[in-house]
């Protein structure tokens, strides 16, 4: 299955980027065949309604599940409304996130984490 | 002439030198006192008014006719606030999102997005001491204040003194309500976060080409580096209110400064007129 991961690098052994809409790259692995592609955020220069413009995109790339660190009530809207499911994880690497999500440890939300902007 | 009274930061004495000034020139001119602040309008607070009429402020939002979207992502792609978002199934809408600039509405080849009106403030006018008084109020909850201050703003009348009271900050808001004016009084007080605040206040009006002076408010609080940085920069000083605590007590009761200190009235008569020889100038 196709899960979105983001992250501050370009790398399975980046750290987890916490911050959904503004996290600096999104990597999408394959988790069935160890594949994984990389995405730059291109949210990251819109001032308004940034988690709609990224949770948008996400969607679009098919994946079944997201995994990060904080997310907004926008985001998590589209993310459901497309299917998608939400899990939390923080101050680890990609891999190790992509490790316990298969082993079922990271925690699956239905909520948003967070208001607007983080607060 | 319109003077609008602004600060980069909050609670520096904005309220207080717009009402203390409209009040003083009452008797000689025709003065329309208009507040600006719509997250926190408090002028209402400080004078005698009577509201005559009220007016709600509505902001165009778009409604989805979901069985017409073809799902061709058009409106997503020009909303410049993404307050739409397209995920095939189903075309979301994000309301506390849009500017209502209608724009989906018009460029949707389906016919599919209609507008609905969603309340964001109103704005209330009548009269206080024979002057115009204005003030817009934003709902709870509601983000864009430049639609009511407009509306706000829309009562100013020609040949009469226009006094604003700004709302505090360098942002949307802020710009709106000093956009247009003649002159700009921006209030400052003596300390570290004062000067911080006027510093990127000035920046706002000088990028738009508003003629500007300072008042200090609480002045004779020891903060060296306000005045050093004034005069180096030839910025002027129009008035130093001084750091009282009688003035504070009459603020504290919500009472005007010139009602308890009748003196003061010519002081912000005063002020008026070097404004309007500098404008004139």
């Amino acid at each position: 299955m196709k899960v979105a991961v983001t992250s501050v690098g370009t790398d399975l052994d980046s750290m987890i980027d916490e911050r959904f809409g503004r996290s600096s790259y999104f990597i999408i692995a394959d988790t069935d065949s160890d594949e994984f592609e990389v995405f730059e955020n291109e949210g990251l220069s819109s001032a308004h309604g940034t988690g709609v413009q990224v949770a948008q995109f996400i969607a679009e790339k098919g994946v079944q599940a997201i995994i990060t660190g904080k997310i907004g009530p926008n985001a998590v809207k589209i993310l459901k409304e497309s299917g998608i499911d939400v899990f939390i994880a923080n101050s680890m690497t990609v891999r190790q996130a992509l490790a316990n999500f298969l082993e079922g440890k990271l925690e699956k939300i239905s909520g948003a984490t967070t208001g607007q902007h983080n607060k | 002439m319109i003077v609008a009274v602004a600060s980069g930061k909050g609670g520096t004495g904005k309220t207080t030198i717009a009402t203390n000034m409209a009040v003083s020139l009452k008797d000689t001119l025709s003065v329309q006192l208009l507040d600006c602040d719509t997250e926190e309008p408090n002028v209402h607070l400080f004078i005698d008014h009577e509201i005559s009429h009220s007016e709600d402020v509505m902001l165009p939002v778009p409604t989805i006719d979901h069985d017409k979207c073809t799902h061709c992502g058009i409106c997503v792609q020009k909303c410049a606030f993404n307050a739409l978002a397209d995920i095939k199934v189903k075309l979301l809408v994000f309301e506390e999102l849009c500017h209502g600039c209608g724009g989906c509405m018009l460029l949707c080849p389906a016919g599919a997005i209609a507008e609905t009106y969603q309340k964001i403030g109103s704005v209330k006018s009548g009269h206080a001491f024979g002057m115009g008084f204005v003030y817009g109020i934003l709902e709870v909850g509601a983000v864009l204040a430049p639609p009511v201050i407009k509306k706000v703003k829309a009562h100013i009348k020609n040949n009469v003194a226009v006094i604003i009271d700004a709302p505090p900050g360098t942002s949307c808001p802020m710009i709106n309500a000093v956009s247009g004016a003649d002159y700009c009084i921006l209030v400052t007080e003596p300390t570290p976060f004062g000067l911080s605040d006027l510093k990127l206040a000035l920046k706002v009006v000088q990028e738009l080409e508003i003629p500007f002076g300072v008042i200090i408010n609480r002045a004779g609080m020891e903060y060296p580096d306000m005045e050093n940085y004034l005069s180096k920069e030839d910025i002027p000083v129009l008035m130093k209110i001084p750091f009282d605590r009688r003035y504070a007590a009459c603020y504290a009761e919500g009472k005007l400064l010139t009602e308890e200190f009748p003196e003061l009235r010519e002081e912000f008569k005063n002020l008026w007129y070097a404004i309007e020889r500098q404008v004139k100038a």
